[in-house]
């Protein structure tokens, strides 16, 4: 108890008061050198993220005088931040050590000396080594930059007022997701372009999904020759890297010069060349027909797997029992490869809301549309969000947007998982 | 008897039907790109599925006028450093949550279940900040970084599912003779988990041939580009009228590839699979 208290008050007294002098005086050094080099620039960074920053660049003639920039204050901080929450779980596993140790000192079991304790670490300590580096990159490139991306949401860091290193930027609270709601400029185009991403990642998912199965089943059909043959074409269109193929059919549907406007005035269908892309009806239409291009193989060979994998006795013992081929498709095939497939069907789903590449790379969100703010007929949320950043620097609505995203992705994800396998398994998660 | 055969004969009929007007659906874009590239035309208005006569001057001028090869370069140089460096920590992270039991384990699998949530580019101006005091905006490792960063989450939780279904007993047996960590992990387990380390190094391979938002944020000069970037603004850029220069560019592209895809099919799509279970 005594060195549990001890360690309260300091890093490492308990440890010294156990006996154990190396580590106590480790953990003692360690939290004097941060006491004394990191307290007041640890303060001036809390300062920076509570208020990120006072003052504003001026001008006096020709010189410009720096201001604070909100946004490295921001970042410092969420760095500082971090490393603090660090801290403070170590000193916690300092107290329980010292604790643990003393506990186990009053049950007469000696405490380790230096060099027990080095190969304890080495031991025991050998998955922390593993996951050193995959942590640091995550914490880097993943989590500070979420942690910023979130943040960014309950600020007013956006064009044209409130840009650093100008302007300030303040902390405002849930403004903008109000705004983004209420606002008839912001909530036009976000219930516009929601509504589309909705109805565009369930027509993506159900007709490649359907498609793919109705080639499933027409190639696994008895007495269809060259099988292998007719499944390598149809893959073809989910091997060739798709932002390349985007392309090609970025070209194929130009609304002037592409192939199938040429098509259809060489073979006089129609006198003048349809603007596939230009129409926002039709290049809606269009992007679904050249995304079932690029689903459909992944579907086909997914089921196509689940169907040779299917116990043949099931067959036989459903033609004994005196069941049509019809028959047969609809009670055992199809409810076998909607089981095994409707997990992957929701994280199509979820893949299909956030499909930047075909409809940036075919349409850039285009054609123009007027009641949209900084959106075209065709954006998706996600298409939007690129867009707001980095052509309009909206940064604090396309972070409450993507705030919004994760949301739905994160229902369809945990549904997903809690559904399957995974989760069920005793070691997975214990 | 007859009736049956007759009604075969036509369903038979309609399959094949289908099956070729398919086929010739899915092979157009295909066709139409690689006789495109051999075209002697210039614009996309001349380009024809059946040329007149073939040349191969575009791919000529590809290689004397463009940055093409460089960008080649970058984007084979990127995608090997990412397979490499994706894979080390992918495999590191996914051994450990599988095979030790240690204090803050569960939680660390839940951060990565949650973070592979979020809209992958919902950080970028953050991690265009920090490039930015890194100095490593317009430089190709800085894009590495950011790849092989993000390729963590979902690839750790892959590999860590084809871990858990392993055997331990051989771990176990060796073990009991003494063999250590490291040696377990070199001896036993890699050897075991070909596939699925198959298919994190192809996926991270694949990955920045395809990727356009990270690339397009980071890498700012023309000789730096990768080939999405590269291609793309072929397309956008001056009204189409390199429309043939960006055939023969999306050609070369598109074979290796494909070739590779067809190597690695197999696990490709078992992987795919694993990785919705894994949710």
């Amino acid at each position: 108890m005594l060195a549990a208290g001890l360690s309260v008050l300091f890093m490492g007294l308990g440890q010294l008061y156990n006996k154990q002098y190396l580590k106590g005086l480790t953990f003692l050094l360690l939290e004097l050198y941060l006491l004394i080099f990191w307290t007041v620039p640890f303060q001036w960074a809390m300062w920076g993220l509570t208020t990120l920053g006072e003052t504003v660049q001026t001008r006096q003639g020709f010189e410009i005088i720096q201001g604070d920039h909100s946004i490295f204050l921001m970042i410092e901080g969420i760095l500082f931040l971090i490393s603090f929450l660090l801290f403070l779980w170590f000193y916690y596993l300092n107290i329980r050590d010292a604790y643990k140790v003393a506990a186990k000192a009053e049950k007469g079991i000696k405490p380790n000396n230096a060099k027990q304790m080095l190969k304890n670490i080495w031991d025991n300590g050998f998955p922390y080594i593993l996951l050193t580096p995959s942590i640091l990159f995550t914490a880097f490139l993943t989590i500070l930059p979420l942690l910023f991306g979130v943040l960014i949401a309950f600020t007013n860091y956006s064009a044209p007022n409130h840009l650093p290193p100008k302007a300030l930027v303040d902390w405002v609270g849930f403004d903008t997701f109000v705004q983004l709601f209420k606002m008839k400029t912001w909530s036009a185009t976000f219930y516009g372009v929601f509504s589309w991403t909705v109805i565009w990642a369930v027509l993506a998912t159900i007709t490649t999904y359907f498609l793919g199965l109705v080639f499933a089943v027409l190639i696994s059909q008895k007495g269809i020759k060259l099988k292998k043959f007719w499944r390598s074409i149809f893959i073809l269109p989910w091997a060739i890297p798709q932002f390349v193929s985007i392309l090609i059919f970025r070209n194929i549907f130009n609304g002037e010069f592409g192939p199938i406007n040429k098509y259809l005035m060489d073979w006089g269908i129609t006198d003048q060349a349809i603007h596939w892309l230009s129409d926002p009806i039709l290049a809606k239409l269009t992007l679904v027909i050249v995304n079932m291009w690029f689903g459909f193989p992944f579907w086909m060979v997914l089921m196509s797997g689940v169907m040779t994998s299917v116990d043949k006795e099931i067959y036989e013992a459903a033609e004994v029992d005196g069941a049509s081929s019809v028959q047969k498709f609809w009670k055992i095939t199809m409810p076998l490869i909607m089981f095994s497939t409707a997990p992957l069907a929701i994280m199509s789903f979820a893949n299909n809301f956030n499909n930047f590449n075909i409809i940036y790379l075919m349409t850039q969100g285009g054609p123009v549309n007027t009641d949209y703010s900084y959106a075209g007929s065709t954006d998706i949320l996600i298409s939007w969000i690129y867009k707001l950043t980095l052509d309009n620097s909206q940064f604090a609505v396309a972070s409450v947007v993507s705030i919004l995203i994760f949301i739905i992705i994160a229902i369809f994800s945990i549904y997903n998982f809690r559904k399957t396998r995974a989760f069920k398994e005793e070691d997975m998660m214990s | 008897m007859i009736g049956i055969s007759l009604r075969e004969k036509i369903s038979k009929f309609f399959t094949y039907t289908i099956l070729v007007i398919t086929a010739i659906f899915v092979l157009y874009p295909v066709i139409w790109i690689i006789t495109g590239s051999l075209n002697p035309g210039d614009s996309l208005f001349s380009t024809s599925l059946i040329p007149d006569s073939l040349s191969l001057k575009h791919y000529v001028y590809l290689f004397n006028e463009t940055d093409y090869l460089n960008w080649y370069k970058n984007t084979l140089k990127i995608a090997f450093w990412n397979m490499i460096l994706s894979t080390f920590l992918v495999v590191t992270a996914a051994y450990a949550f599988s095979r030790f039991r240690f204090p803050g384990r569960k939680q660390g699998l839940m951060t990565m279940l949650v973070l592979q949530m979020f809209p992958g580019f919902m950080g970028m101006i953050a991690i265009y900040m920090l490039l930015l005091q890194l100095n490593l905006l317009d430089n190709h490792w800085g894009l590495i970084l950011v790849y092989a960063g993000g390729s963590i989450p979902f690839n750790a939780w892959l590999v860590k599912g084809y871990f858990d279904g392993m055997p331990r007993s051989l771990e176990e047996a060796a073990k009991i003779d003494g063999a250590s960590n490291v040696k377990i992990f070199y001896k036993i387990m890699m050897p075991l988990s070909k596939p699925i380390l198959v298919f994190v190094a192809v996926t991270n391979f694949i990955g920045p041939w395809m990727d356009f938002i990270f690339a397009r944020l980071v890498l700012r000069s023309s000789e730096k580009k990768t080939l999405a970037i590269g291609l793309f603004e072929m397309v956008t850029g001056r009204g189409n009228s390199e429309f043939t220069t960006f055939a023969a560019g999306a050609v070369l592209v598109a074979v290796p590839i494909t070739i590779l895809f067809f190597i690695f099919q197999d696990q490709l799509t078992d992987g795919l699979k694993a990785g919705a279970n894994k949710g």
